[in-house]
C-alpha cells in the first residue's frame, strides 16, 4: 500500500536555526504515528510542513503522493487539522464553528448540517452547542477542534499536543475519542511530549531531539531495544544522592542519576532493591516499575522529556 | 473611605498611563490643534465672512469655538474613561477582581478609578487650554479658568459610563451608547454652533444634556457670555449627575465583584 | 485540458480558484447576532451631516462649489462626509478588526490549514469592508436625496465612488496593520487619519488654504475622494474625475499587493 506520508532528508530552516534537521519517516494508512519529543524537537514545524502551510527549506516530502509546495490546496483539502492552541473562531457558537469550516471546505451546506449532527455527538457537545466557544472549559474546545478537523472527512488528521494543558480526567475523555477515531480507520498523525500519551495512542513513533529522529519503532519495540524490562526509582535525602551514585552503579546494568532520584535499570528491580539496601544504603524511598519511553529518550539523549 | 488605599488604586493607573503616556500625550497635544486649525480657523473664515449668528457679535468663529470645544473633548475623554478602561478592568484583564482581593476592597477601587479620572480629565482640559491660548483662541487666563469645568463635565460623563458598562459582558451596548449617546451630544449640544440653530424640540433636548450645560458655563467663564440659566445650576447639575453615577458605580461594582 | 488548468490559464493565478466568499459568508454569520453594531454604523454620518448641515449651514452660508458655482453649505459638506466615512470605516474594519484575528485570535492560522490561502483572506476581508460600505453609502445617498442635497440623478455614482474610496483605505490599513506590533500603534493610525479628516478639502474649499498647503492637501487621498463624490452629487463632470479614480485605484492595489505578501509572509513562516 502507498504510504500517505513520504518524508526523506526533510529539513525546516528559520534563518540560522534548523529545526528540522534531513529527517526520514512514512506513514501507512489505518495506522496512529507519533512524534514523541520535548518541546522544541522539531515536532510542530514537522507537523507544520505536512500540513502544507509551512514550506519546506531542503529535502523531500510527499502527502498522498503530492508535493506540497505544488499541490498545497489539494492536500489542504483533504487532511484534518487539530493545532496546539485550538484557535476556534471565538466569535461564533459551536456549531458554526463546525459549519463555517465546512464551508472553507466547500462542502454543500446541506451535507455540513447532517455532519454536524455526527460530530456534536463525537465530541459530546450536545448541550453546548448553541453556546459561544470563549466559556467552555479546555477538554470542551479541544474536543471541538477535533471535530472541527473531521468536518471533511479527513484521510489524515493531525494532531499536535493533543491533551497538552489538559486536567487528568480530560485527557482520558480525549484518549477515548482518538481511539475510536483509529478504530474507524482514519490515520492519525500525532505529536506529544508525554510517553503515556504515546504509548497509549501511537501504533509506531520515532523520538525527536533538536531537530533529528533518534529512534524509531512500536512503543514495546523500542523500550525493548533501548531500555532493561524493569526500572528501580530510589530517592534520597538531600545531598545522599550523590555519594550514593557509585556504590548503586554496582547494583544495576545502568544508572541514571537525576536532580531528585536515581534510575536503576535492571531486569529484575526486587533484587536490585535487596542488593542495595545489602550495600548499606538507605534511599527514603524505592519505586519498582515497567520501563516506559521515557526511559528510552532518557537514555538516547541523556535529557528528561519534560523538564 | 481610607485614602492609602485609594492612593494605591490611583498609583497603579499612574504607573500604566506612565507607560503609554507618550503616544497619548502626543495626541491630546495634536487632536486640539487640528481641531482649533481646521474648524475654528479654516471653517471659521467661512463663517467670519457670513452673516454671523444671535450671540456671535463682534466675536470670531474660533473664540466662539474654543471654549465648547474644549469641554467637548473633555466629555469624550470622560466616555472613553467610563467604557473601554472599566471593560479592561472588569472583564479582558480582570485586574478590578485582584484589586478586590488584595486589602484594598472595592471602595478604594471606585474612589482610585475616579479620583484617576478627575487628574485626566484636569490634564487633558490643561492642555487643551494651553494648546488655544496660544493659537490666540482664548485668553490664558480663561483657559485656565476652564480647566475645572473640563473636569466637571469628564467626570459627570465617567460616572454613570463607569456604571453603565460595570455589568456589560461585551462592547456591543457600548457601541450604542457611543454612536446614539456621545457622539450626537458632541454635535448637538452647542459646542460648533448655538443651539438656537436647531428646530426647537431638539433646542429642548440639548438643554437636557451635561455637555449643553458645560459649555454654556464655559462660554460665560471665557467670553462673559450670559447664559439663560443662573450659573449653579449648570455647577449642580452636572455634580449631581456624577454623583448618582458614582452611588450606581458603587453598587454594581460589589455586586459583580464581591461574589 | 481539465478545467482546472483551463481557469489557470485564464485567471492570474492568486485569482483563480479564489474563495474568499467563504470568508464573507464567515463575516455574516458574525454579524447575525452583532447585526445592531451593523446598522448603527450608518447613523453616525448623518448626525454630522445634520448638525454641520443644518447646524452651521446658516452661520456659513453659501460656499464655492465646483466649477464656479455657489452651493448651499450642507450640499457642499454631504459629499465630503460621505468620503469620510467611507474611509474611516474601511480602516476600521482593516486595522483593528484584523489585527484582532491576526494577533489574538489565531483565526486565520486555523483559516489556513483549510484550502483557503492568504489571498483568498486578504480579498475576502477586503470585499467584506466594501460590502459594509455599499450599505452605508447607499443609505447617505437616499438621506442627502430626502434633505434635497443632490444635483442630479448621476449622484447615484456617489455610491461606487464610495467603495472606491473604501477600497483604497482598507487595502491600505490592512497593509499598515500586518506591520503593527501592538495596540498602541493604532493610536499612529489614528493620528494618521484626523489630518486627512480634517484637511482634504472636508469642511470648506481648496481657496481657504494658504497657497502654500494647496499641494498638500491634494496628496491626501481623501481629497480625491471627496472630490470625487462632490463631482458626482454636484454633477460637475470634467476630467479630474479620471485622476481622482487614478488616484485610489493605485493607493488600493499597492495596499493589495503589500498587504498579501505581508499576510504570507506572517502566516506561513
Amino acid at each position: 500500500m502507498q504510504p500517505l506520508v513520504e518524508a526523506a532528508d526533510l529539513t525546516k530552516r528559520f534563518g540560522d536555526f534548523t529545526a528540522v534537521d534531513q529527517i526520514g519517516f512514512s506513514v501507512a494508512p489505518g495506522e496512529v504515528f507519533g512524534f514523541l519529543g520535548p518541546n522544541g524537537a522539531g515536532k510542530s514545524s514537522t507537523m507544520r510542513m505536512i500540513g502544507a502551510v509551512s514550506p519546506v527549506t531542503s529535502g523531500r516530502l510527499r502527502v498522498f503522493g503530492l508535493d506540497p509546495a505544488a499541490d498545497g490546496r489539494r492536500i489542504r483539502s483533504r487532511l484534518g487539522v487539530v493545532p496546539q492552541d485550538d484557535s476556534l473562531d471565538l466569535e461564533l457558537s459551536v456549531e458554526e464553528n463546525l459549519y463555517i469550516y465546512g464551508r472553507y471546505y466547500d462542502i454543500p451546506r446541506r451535507q455540513i448540517r447532517a455532519r454536524i449532527e455526527e460530530l456534536i455527538d463525537f465530541a459530546q457537545l450536545g448541550e453546548r452547542r448553541t453556546s459561544r466557544v470563549d466559556p467552555l472549559s479546555g477538554g470542551m474546545k479541544r474536543r471541538l477542534t477535533i471535530a472541527r478537523g473531521l468536518i471533511n472527512r479527513p484521510d489524515l488528521l493531525l494532531l499536535d499536543e493533543p491533551t497538552t494543558g489538559l486536567d487528568p480526567q480530560a485527557r482520558h475523555v480525549l484518549w477515548d475519542r482518538l481511539y475510536r477515531l483509529k478504530q474507524d480507520g482514519v490515520t492519525q498523525i500525532i505529536t506529544t511530549h508525554y510517553m503515556d500519551e504515546a504509548e497509549q495512542l501511537c501504533d509506531r513513533l520515532v523520538i525527536m531531539d533538536r531537530g533529528r529522529i533518534v529512534a524509531e519503532g512500536s512503543p514495546r519495540g523500542l523500550i525493548e531495544a533501548h531500555s532493561t524490562r524493569e526500572v528501580l526509582e530510589v530517592r534520597f535525602p538531600v545531598g545522599e544522592l550523590e555519594p550514593a551514585g557509585p556504590a548503586l552503579r554496582q547494583v544495576a546494568d545502568r544508572v541514571e542519576l537525576l536532580a531528585d532520584r536515581a534510575l536503576l535499570y535492571t531486569s529484575n528491580a526486587d533484587s536490585a532493591l535487596a542488593e542495595t539496601h545489602r550495600l548499606g544504603l538507605r534511599p527514603e524511598s524505592a519505586l519498582v516499575r515497567r520501563s516506559t519511553l521515557e526511559d528510552v529518550f532518557l537514555k538516547l539523549t541523556g535529557r528528561t522529556l519534560v523538564d | 473611605m481610607p485614602l492609602p488605599g485609594v492612593l494605591r488604586v490611583v498609583e497603579a493607573d499612574a504607573v500604566v498611563y506612565r507607560r503609554v503616556w507618550k503616544g497619548s500625550a502626543f495626541s491630546s497635544f495634536v487632536t486640539p490643534a487640528l481641531f482649533l486649525v481646521a474648524m475654528g480657523l479654516g471653517l471659521g473664515s467661512l463663517v467670519d465672512r457670513g452673516a454671523g449668528a444671535p450671540g456671535f457679535e463682534g466675536l470670531s468663529y474660533v473664540a466662539f469655538l474654543a471654549p465648547g470645544l474644549l469641554v467637548a473633548s473633555a466629555m469624550q475623554s470622560g466616555a472613553a474613561q467610563g467604557s473601554f478602561k472599566v471593560m479592561a478592568g472588569m472583564k479582558w484583564d480582570r485586574t478590578y477582581h485582584s484589586v478586590v482581593a488584595s486589602p484594598v476592597g472595592t471602595g478604594r477601587l471606585v474612589g482610585g478609578h475616579f479620583i484617576w479620572t478627575a487628574i485626566r480629565m484636569l490634564m487633558v482640559s490643561v492642555i487643551f487650554g494651553g494648546v488655544a491660548a496660544a493659537l490666540g483662541a482664548i485668553s490664558p487666563v480663561a483657559a485656565l479658568a476652564l480647566a475645572p469645568v473640563g473636569m466637571l463635565i469628564g467626570l459627570a460623563t465617567a460616572a454613570p459610563m463607569t456604571a453603565f458598562t460595570a455589568n456589560r459582558e461585551n462592547t456591543e451596548a457600548l457601541t450604542a451608547v457611543f454612536r446614539f449617546g456621545i457622539t450626537p451630544m458632541y454635535l448637538f449640544s452647542g459646542t460648533f454652533f448655538p443651539i438656537t440653530q436647531l428646530p426647537e424640540w431638539l433646542q429642548s433636548v440639548a438643554t437636557v444634556t451635561p455637555l449643553w450645560h458645560a459649555v454654556e458655563l464655559a462660554r460665560r467663564i471665557a467670553l462673559g457670555h450670559s447664559s439663560a440659566l443662573p450659573a449653579w445650576l449648570h455647577v449642580g447639575y452636572l455634580v449631581l449627575l456624577f454623583a448618582v453615577g458614582v452611588v450606581l458605580t458603587q453598587r454594581l461594582f460589589s455586586r459583580r465583584l464581591n461574589v | 485540458m481539465t478545467t482546472r488548468t483551463l481557469t489557470l490559464r485564464v485567471l492570474p493565478p492568486p485569482l483563480a480558484g479564489l474563495r474568499a466568499q467563504r470568508l464573507i459568508e464567515r463575516n455574516m454569520l458574525v454579524y447575525k447576532r452583532a447585526w445592531m453594531i451593523l446598522v448603527s454604523g450608518f447613523f453616525e454620518p448623518v448626525f454630522y451631516l445634520l448638525s454641520l448641515g443644518i447646524g452651521m449651514g446658516r452661520l456659513v452660508g453659501e460656499v464655492a462649489g465646483p466649477g464656479g458655482t455657489t452651493v448651499s453649505y450642507a450640499a457642499f459638506v454631504a459629499p465630503a462626509l460621505l468620503a469620510a466615512s467611507a474611509m474611516n470605516g474601511a480602516v476600521f474594519e482593516a486595522t483593528i478588526n484584523i489585527f484582532m484575528k491576526l494577533r489574538y485570535g489565531k483565526i486565520y492560522d486555523a483559516i489556513l490549514a483549510t484550502p483557503l490561502r492568504p489571498w483568498d483572506i486578504a480579498i475576502g476581508e477586503i470585499t467584506w469592508s466594501l460590502l459594509r460600505g455599499v450599505l452605508y453609502s447607499t443609505g447617505f445617498v437616499v438621506v442627502m436625496a430626502a434633505m434635497g442635497l443632490v444635483a442630479t440623478p448621476l449622484a447615484i455614482l456617489a455610491i461606487p465612488a464610495a467603495i472606491l474610496i473604501g477600497f483604497a483605505f482598507g487595502a491600505a490599513g490592512m497593509a499598515a496593520s500586518t506591520f503593527m506590533r501592538s495596540w498602541q500603534d493604532f493610536d499612529l493610525v489614528m493620528l494618521f487619519l484626523l489630518p486627512l479628516f480634517l484637511f482634504s478639502a472636508t469642511f470648506y474649499p481648496l481657496d481657504v488654504y494658504p497657497p502654500a498647503l494647496r499641494a498638500l492637501v491634494q496628496l491626501s487621498p481623501l481629497y480625491h475622494g471627496v472630490e470625487l463624490v462632490r463631482a458626482f452629487t454636484l454633477s460637475s463632470f470634467d476630467l479630474g474625475i479620471i485622476g481622482h479614480v487614478t488616484y485610489l485605484i493605485a493607493i488600493g492595489s499597492a495596499g493589495l499587493m503589500v498587504a498579501g505578501r505581508r499576510l504570507r509572509a506572517l502566516l506561513n513562516p
